[in-house]
């Protein structure tokens, strides 16, 4: 079989295109969490995460995420569509490992924080939100 | 690059040395999520600010890696620590390639 130039094309976008959809959909909470700790055992405490307990609008939701002496925090909505929130990671000069900011929730769900230590191990924390009304606008 | 896109940083003019400083960051941004249709059904692109950084005379405060998640308008709050006089200079990346700078001189003395 002889290809043309336009079919070439055709099929190197097509390959494009399917490489570039790595299946979001799917994407759980448990793979967000290895992909971020690389499977390594997760403990509690030394995190601390702060969310409204009930959350009227679900497009904005404040959040505060602190961990003494990590070098990152990943955030992450379990209830979401897609889980991912945020990572922080903190650079030499940050102050303190903490960071406010506001985001999305689809509905009532549990907001989760793992935090990587320095010494490379991992915590979490979650804490249930309730969300009166969603904010992924349906 | 969308429109209307305004950083907002809130930094003190002045602080002592080794301080611990607030900073505040704010973006006008829409974040479509990618989740959202448009009147006909249609999936609306997704379209966020996808990295936010802030560094200091060079060295790294904090890098945020932003999912779509985050809210309308990215608010950031966060504490850095000033050695000496210098500048701060804060970056957004948006998805479309645009990356929006902002910089804020601090005094030490």
């Amino acid at each position: 079989m002889k290809l043309t130039r336009r079919e070439t094309l055709i099929t190197a976008l097509g390959a494009a295109a399917a490489a570039a959809i790595p299946l979001p959909a799917l994407a759980s909470v448990e793979d967000a969490v290895s992909a971020f700790t690389g499977g390594a055992e997760v403990g509690e405490g030394g995190i601390d995460l702060n969310a409204p307990e009930i959350a009227e609008n679900g497009n904005t939701v404040p959040i505060e995420v602190s961990a003494p002496g990590a070098t990152a925090i990943m955030l992450l909505a379990a209830g979401n569509p897609r889980p991912d929130v945020a990572t922080f990671n903190f650079g030499p000069l940050a102050a303190s490992q903490t960071a406010s900011t506001r985001i999305r929730l689809a509905g009532t769900q549990d907001v989760i924080a793992i935090a990587k230590m320095s010494d490379g191990s991992f915590v979490r924390t979650s804490k249930e939100v309730k969300v009166t009304i969603g904010g992924c606008g349906g | 690059m969308a429109e209307g896109v305004k950083p907002r940083v809130k930094v003190p003019k002045s602080a002592s040395a080794g301080e611990t400083i607030i900073i505040k960051t704010l973006i006008s941004h829409q974040m479509e999520s990618g989740q959202r249709k448009d009147s006909d059904g249609n999936p609306i692109p997704r379209s966020i600010i996808n990295r936010f950084t802030a560094d200091f005379n060079g060295q790294n405060v904090i890098d945020v890696t932003l999912e779509p998640a985050i809210s309308t308008n990215p608010y950031f709050e966060f504490e850095a620590t000033v050695p000496e006089s210098g500048e701060f200079q804060f970056k957004w990346y948006d998805d479309d390639g645009s990356v929006y700078e902002e910089t804020k001189a601090i005094e030490v003395g």
